[in-house]
């Protein structure tokens, strides 16, 4: 699952007030737009929210989808981030099927990645991982059929100091 | 000082500066309405409540001060959702309050509950839900500072009952009025980039065959001055599109009158041939340019907007300028004099004659009826203007009757005509009408309206009665829906579904009489002027006259849906 060349970061502050994610994903639906991801929570300042979206748009539209989300009154930011640009991170839990000899070969793959098991039982294992999006994503083409179930944040991302 | 939210609202909005509230009471909002009555704002009962949202808009569109409207939750609450659409597209100040269940009850499917602020936030500029009483006031600011500032546009503010109910400890407040708003996210760009006015200059002193389109924007501006101080300065035509008309006077040499769909064929043409575009305030909307790709293919554009959304939101400019359009334009007019204007330019006289010649060979024009014929609506049209104040407010519906009023009335004045350009609600006319002659009691307010639009609202002429507000209708009733009829005619080989209504059913002039208003009807065209006549002198109740007009009348010029501008066509006698 890498990133097509139509994927766009946008890094959107809002005001942490009720109603502010629909009114920006509303907006994204109205005008007939894909959320590809999206990942919102309260940032540094409690007043203010931090949402990622990631769209699937070419950039002729992606300027007026822009230009319409800064009309909306509580959003105060839009910044869009280049992957060169931007350090990006995304979590993801994923539950793996395991038998005693596979057991050790996703043990020694979660230590690779820096994941931690969360649970297991039987022959299940759930395990977090943190990465990019393209790491993760590399995690589960390796493990390949023996997924059993897996839960992705949406990325997350932040301009690279500079 | 302690007080309740109902109280704090009424006060807010005296604070405002409303003198006027349309609106219907209910459950939800009856707190709201007992300091009504000790308020020296005026409240006009109407009779549904997509009336109070239309008579807003046509207050606001009157007056230039943003329309207020107010009614109770649920079915009322979506009643006014078309006005709230309207007013968003047409970018018309509004601020309508809508009462709400009570906190606790929200979201438990209350009797008339429904989530209002939900349903309307794509069809406003902003809306809010109040959660505290004390947020009140601030609130009620905010609301009229976002309607009336930037690109002017609808908002909504949403009241659940506890809240303004003084019965209830919820309902507390201590007063205050802020100073300022503070809206961290809001900052409309007023002045134009000087650089970019100075790009725009050089493109308008060197184009050859310049022509300003003026749009809407110009009117919200209050910039119908500077437009006309701009096109003098250079000799530069003006296009004025329907939310545009009478920004620069029609009996104006510089005026060619309306571009688009039904636009004349020199303000269309002039448009498709000019090597520069001047928007002023327009948003290149699709019944302005036809098939856009085909659209003044030649032309470059200067692109002036409030709203930076619309620069290069259909037809990229090469110099976009995000600013008020009066401030953008006095300095226009500075930057090209500092460059030699008007002075330095181009001889323009080829493109001059070009327009002329265009004028001449391409009039409006239609055939008048024989004798004992049904009367010609362009007659009717003709008679209304040379007989009605050259300062009279006009408002109409949508359709034929509103196409024919944009072409035959003279617009001379700016805030003289009313109608629904973005969102075409039928049913505009008549409250619009109400709406702008309480704005403008000093004016005569005619509305033109069709049979289909007149049967949608005509119940606000109750209203207009009880509260004596003077407007005159005139129906222009052909018995169908016409401009579907004309759809139906052109490219559905006249098969003619579903738009046959009857020229009698209803009796208009009964009708209007069982409404407390004068009617009368008209059918033959000597019968026209004395009908005028006799509803002009009538002051203190409305008029419905019932002008029975030829249903084969269709609206020429017509670019067809989807074709280039260039391909219009003319008269019947072009039609294939």
């Amino acid at each position: 699952m890498s990133t097509p060349m139509r994927h766009h970061l946008l890094s959107v502050l809002v005001e942490n007030k009720p109603g502010v994610l629909a009114r920006v994903s509303g907006l994204f639906a109205r005008r007939g737009f894909n959320i590809f991801s999206l990942a919102v929570a309260p940032t540094d300042d409690p007043t203010r929210s931090r949402i990622t979206i990631v769209v699937d748009v070419d950039s002729a539209p992606l300027e007026q989808i822009t230009k319409q989300l800064d009309k909306l009154i509580n959003v105060l930011q839009i910044d869009e981030l280049a992957p060169a640009d931007a350090v990006e991170r995304e979590l993801m839990i994923v539950t793996v099927m395991v038998t005693p000899e596979t057991r050790s070969e996703l043990l020694s793959l979660t230590e690779e990645y820096r994941g931690a098991v969360l649970d297991e039982a039987g022959d299940r294992i759930t395990v977090s991982l943190g990465g990019t999006p393209e790491a993760l994503d590399g995690f589960t083409a390796q493990m390949g059929t023996a997924v059993a179930a897996y839960q992705r944040t949406g990325r997350i991302a932040l301009p690279r100091i500079v | 000082m302690k007080t309740n939210g109902g109280s704090a609202l009424i006060k807010a909005l005296e604070l405002e500066g409303v003198d006027v509230i349309f609106g219907l009471p209910g459950g939800a909002i009856l707190p709201v309405y007992d300091p009504i009555i000790d308020s020296p704002i005026r409240h006009i009962l109407v009779r549904h409540e997509q009336g109070a949202g239309h008579m807003a808009e046509g207050y606001a569109h009157a007056t230039g001060r943003p329309g207020v409207a107010m009614v109770t939750s649920g079915p009322a609450a979506t009643n006014i959702i078309t006005p709230l659409a309207d007013a968003y597209m047409d970018s018309v100040p509004m601020v309508v309050i809508t009462g709400q269940v009570g906190t606790a009850g929200i979201g438990t499917d209350a009797f008339q509950e429904v989530d209002t602020v939900g349903i309307t936030r794509s069809v406003t500029k902003h809306n809010e839900l109040v959660t505290n009483a004390a947020d009140i006031p601030r609130i009620v600011r905010e609301a009229f500072h976002i309607a009336t500032t930037g690109r002017p546009g609808p908002v909504l503010i949403d009241i659940p009952k506890d809240l303004v109910d003084p019965m209830n400890p919820n309902s507390a407040l201590d007063w205050y009025w802020p100073d300022s708003v503070d809206l961290p996210g809001y900052n409309p760009r007023l002045e134009g980039d000087p650089k970019l006015i100075r790009d725009a200059a050089q493109l308008i002193i060197a184009a050859e065959r310049p022509v300003i389109y003026a749009g809407g924007g110009i009117l919200k501006a209050r910039a119908a001055g500077s437009l006309l101080a701009l096109a003098e300065l250079l000799d530069i035509p003006v296009v004025t599109t329907l939310m545009a008309r009478g920004t620069v006077p029609d009996d104006h040499p510089l005026c060619l009158g309306m571009p688009g769909m039904h636009g004349n064929y020199t303000a269309v043409t002039a448009m498709q041939e000019s090597d520069l575009l001047i928007a002023l305030g327009s948003r290149f909307d699709d019944r302005v340019t036809g098939k856009i790709d085909a659209f003044a293919s030649k032309a470059k554009i200067v692109h002036v907007d409030i709203d930076p959304a619309e620069l290069g939101k259909v037809r990229r400019p090469d110099v976009g300028i995000t600013g008020d359009c009066r401030l953008v334009i006095d300095e226009l007019i500075l930057a090209l004099k500092q460059i030699g204007a008007p002075e330095i330019q181009p001889d323009r006289s080829a493109w001059k004659s070009t327009i002329s010649g265009w004028q001449e060979k391409y009039p409006l024009s239609y055939v008048q009826s024989e004798v004992g014929d049904l009367l010609k609506p362009q007659f009717v049209l003709e008679q209304l203007r040379d007989n009605t104040p050259d300062d009279c407010i006009v408002a109409s519906g949508v359709g034929q009757h509103q196409m024919w009023t944009a072409q035959y009335w003279k617009f001379n004045h700016p805030y003289t005509w009313i109608n629904s350009g973005g969102l075409g609600t039928m049913g505009f006319a008549v409250p619009a009408a109400i709406g702008a002659k309480v704005g403008r009691p000093d004016r005569m307010v005619w509305a033109v309206d069709g049979d289909g639009c007149f049967q949608m609202t005509a119940q606000e002429l109750v209203t207009a009665a009880a509260e004596r507000i003077p407007v005159k209708i005139a129906i222009l009733n052909n018995a169908y829906l016409g401009m579907v009829r004309q759809w139906q005619e052109m490219f559905y080989q006249e098969r003619y579904s579903e738009v046959y209504l009857s020229p009698d059913l209803p009796d208009y002039k009964m009708w209007a009489e069982a409404m407390g208003c004068v009617g009368m009807r008209v059918e033959s065209p000597e019968d026209v002027l004395p009908a005028i006549q006799r509803a002009n002198e009538v002051d203190d109740r409305p008029v419905v006259i019932d002008f029975r007009t030829d249903a084969r009348e269709k609206v020429f010029p017509m670019v067809p849906a989807g074709k280039s501008n260039s391909d219009i066509v003319v008269g019947p006698e072009d039609v294939r």
